[in-house]
């Protein structure tokens, strides 16, 4: 049963130490290891430290050549920048920011709502051709979403989707249901059939039995498939910029990105929208780290 | 109280035909047992009548009403499942008083079933703990607690006993039947143990690959077996069958051997039948008129008893005899066999042989 996150679906990390250095090489081949993945660390978190400073240097500092990696001064006003427009008010990229919570947030529940019953029925029916029904609802996130995004537009324009936050909420939950469905018949699977089979010959109906028995055990699982819902919504960048266009409707993503360009880019204030942007997605990340390893072997992990 | 009534019931997963035409009636008040070995069909027969799966064909007669098309919760019954399936989340307390709730029953109607039930069981001490604070045997007697908390048409008992160690499944076969005896109700037992079948029912029904073989009390089952396959799966050890045929007034068997013709039989010459010998019904010990000469193969000594392993040409008897028998394999010796109580059975179709002259 799916007592917790971690206990429904284990990845079994850090197995390695129980193995002895007598493979080839022995201190030699760690002292290699440890250098390889050094170097790798600094390619990968360069850009993000480089972010991070950026958002926080004066505009001096900030094109100074040769570039100033610690003798620079602090400042705040980036930051300020990205929520506050400078004649007072809010700033178009906080607006975006709002809109990116709205549709994230509303995609993720309309996906979850849509998605968890899906997968219950997918896990406890029996239904004609049920392999090939969950083998079409996958295929259709093997498709890259700019593949599909010029029939969308041109679908979107003539029901008035398009430029509204409503659009983007559908689409965005249109890839997230089949994510759900398959995430949670792996959770649904982990709990017995047999408590709703009890519950209702206690006298509760089969809606009933999945309410107050079934669910209270998905809880767990359906957070985490939530999570990944939201940081999909919340990074999406195609969609966004192909099917939205004024200020009051854009996400983050193509508000960002909209910030360069032109004749001169304020890489401070790039930087801050940056890191306000990533934040979420670290929180969220943290919090169902198991899961993102989960995430990249799906069906793979089976106990 | 109620009566439950099955007919024609079949039901397929994918090639296997799980239930083919099962038919069984059940009285009212009766402890119903359904045995048969692991695929027969015994726990579809069950989630049938609860009505927990849907059916390919056949109809379900609760009470003598039709009840095929109900909901689970309509059909009015309790099942025990062989997991037990106790809710997780939920303290004993709370697990037993759950049918209860869903009929909305009151508080203080609860409380005091759950404290009757459980004292019943003797599980007071138990009632706040949650199920995997709870030994084998104590999540038992809640899951029986839970069934048997309300007064349904009939109880459902899906191998109940099978996942408690022997020590508690014997005393806890004592404990069912008193249960039965001292709240009444229609029991429909499920299990694939025959020691279970013939101490607790009242009526048993032999079921194989979704066929009943034979419905009767446990002394008809096991003394008159409706078949060469229900001789051999009920009793233990299993009886011994010996290919052979009548001839005037003897019975040749196929490895030479010679007895007298039961008196009973009515078998014409020379047709092939399988002769049934429960180890009971064969001695070591003393000599009569009839016996069988073959040469002492093992013993199986069981404390009680010791069971005696006889090769008669290629075949082998199993043999009852006091514990305190002896001997050496390969040594020669007689069995004597009580042709009264022996089964006659046709070797081509496996039916037994009518026993009306006995």
């Amino acid at each position: 049963m799916a007592g917790s996150i971690d206990e429904a679906v284990s990845t079994g990390p850090a197995r390695d130490h129980t193995r002895p250095a007598r493979r080839g090489g022995g201190r030699g081949r760690a002292v290699l290891e440890v250098a390889l993945l050094a170097v790798l660390a600094v390619v990968m978190l360069f850009p993000a430290l480089w972010m991070i400073e950026t958002s926080i240097k004066e505009n001096r500092d900030v094109y100074a050549i040769p570039a100033k990696f610690f003798d620079f001064k602090v400042t705040m006003d980036h930051f300020r920048d990205v929520f506050a427009a400078s004649g007072g008010g809010r700033s178009a990229l906080s607006v975006s920011f709002l809109n990116s919570v709205v549709v994230a947030g509303v995609s993720t529940v309309l996906a979850t709502v849509l998605g968890v019953p899906a997968a219950w029925a997918y896990s406890r029916f029996a239904m004609k051709a049920k392999k090939d029904q969950l083998f079409f609802i996958l295929s259709t996130r093997f498709m890259p979403p700019v593949v599909v995004v010029i029939p969308i537009f041109l679908m979107y324009r003539q029901v008035g989707l398009i430029d509204t936050k409503l659009g983007l909420i559908l689409i965005y939950a249109a890839f997230n249901v089949p994510f759900t469905i398959w995430m949670m018949k792996g959770f649904v699977d982990e709990v017995p059939a047999e408590y709703e089979d009890a519950a209702m010959l206690d006298g509760y109906t089969r809606l009933q039995a999945f309410w107050k028995f079934t669910l209270p055990l998905l809880l767990p699982g359906i957070a985490a498939t939530a999570v990944f819902a939201l940081i999909f919504s919340w990074n999406e960048f195609v969609f966004a910029i192909f099917l939205t266009s004024s200020d009051n409707v854009r996400t983050a993503p193509p508000a960002i990105a909209g910030l360069i360009g032109g004749t001169t880019v304020d890489w401070g204030l790039v930087a801050a929208a940056s890191v306000v942007f990533a934040l979420p997605v670290l929180a969220f990340a943290y919090l169902v780290r198991r899961h993102l390893v989960a995430g990249v072997t799906l069906g793979a992990v089976r106990r | 109280m109620g009566t439950v009534a099955v007919h024609g019931l079949r039901k397929s997963f994918g090639k296997v035909q799980a239930l083919d035409g099962v038919t069984l009636d059940v009285p009212d008040g009766s402890f119903f047992v359904v045995l048969g070995p692991s695929g027969a069909g015994k726990t579809t027969t069950l989630r049938a009548i609860a009505g927990l799966d849907k059916l390919d064909a056949g109809s379900v007669h609760l009470d003598g009403r039709d009840a095929t098309g109900d909901t689970p919760a309509a059909r009015d019954l309790a099942m025990v499942f062989q997991s037990y399936a106790l809710y997780p989340r939920r303290t004993a307390y709370e697990n037993i008083a759950s049918p209860l709730r869903a009929r909305r029953c009151s508080s203080s109607e609860i409380a005091a079933a759950v404290e009757r039930m459980s004292s019943l069981l003797h599980i007071e001490r138990l009632l706040q703990r949650r199920p995997a604070q709870l030994s084998g045997g104590e999540m038992q007697r809640v899951a029986l607690a839970r069934a048997l908390v309300r007064s349904p048409r009939a109880f459902l008992m899906d191998e109940p006993l099978t996942n408690l160690d022997l020590k508690l499944r014997v005393e806890m076969r004592t404990e069912l039947t008193r249960i039965h005896r001292s709240l009444g109700g229609t029991f429909v037992y499920v299990t694939n143990d025959q020691v279970e079948a013939l101490s607790m029912a009242d009526q048993v029904a032999v079921l194989k690959e979704g066929k009943v073989q034979q419905v009767g009390t446990p002394t008809e089952v096991y003394e008159r077996p409706a078949n060469q396959w229900v001789a051999g799966f009920v009793g233990s050890p299993p009886i011994s069958l010996l290919a052979c045929h009548a001839e005037g007034d003897r019975l040749i068997g196929a490895e030479g051997w010679t007895l007298p013709r039961p008196r009973w039989t009515t078998a014409e010459d020379g047709r092939p039948l399988l002769l049934g010998l429960r180890s009971e019904d064969l001695s070591v010990e003393q000599r009569g008129d009839a016996s069988l000469s073959g040469e002492l193969y093992g013993l199986e000594p069981l404390g009680d008893r010791t069971v005696v392993d006889v090769r008669v040409g290629t075949e082998i008897l199993k043999v009852k005899a006091r514990p305190t028998v002896t001997g050496t394999p390969g040594e020669r010796l007689h069995v004597t066999v009580d042709l009264d109580r022996a089964h006659l059975f046709d070797a081509g179709t496996g039916l037994a042989l009518s026993e009306a002259g006995r």
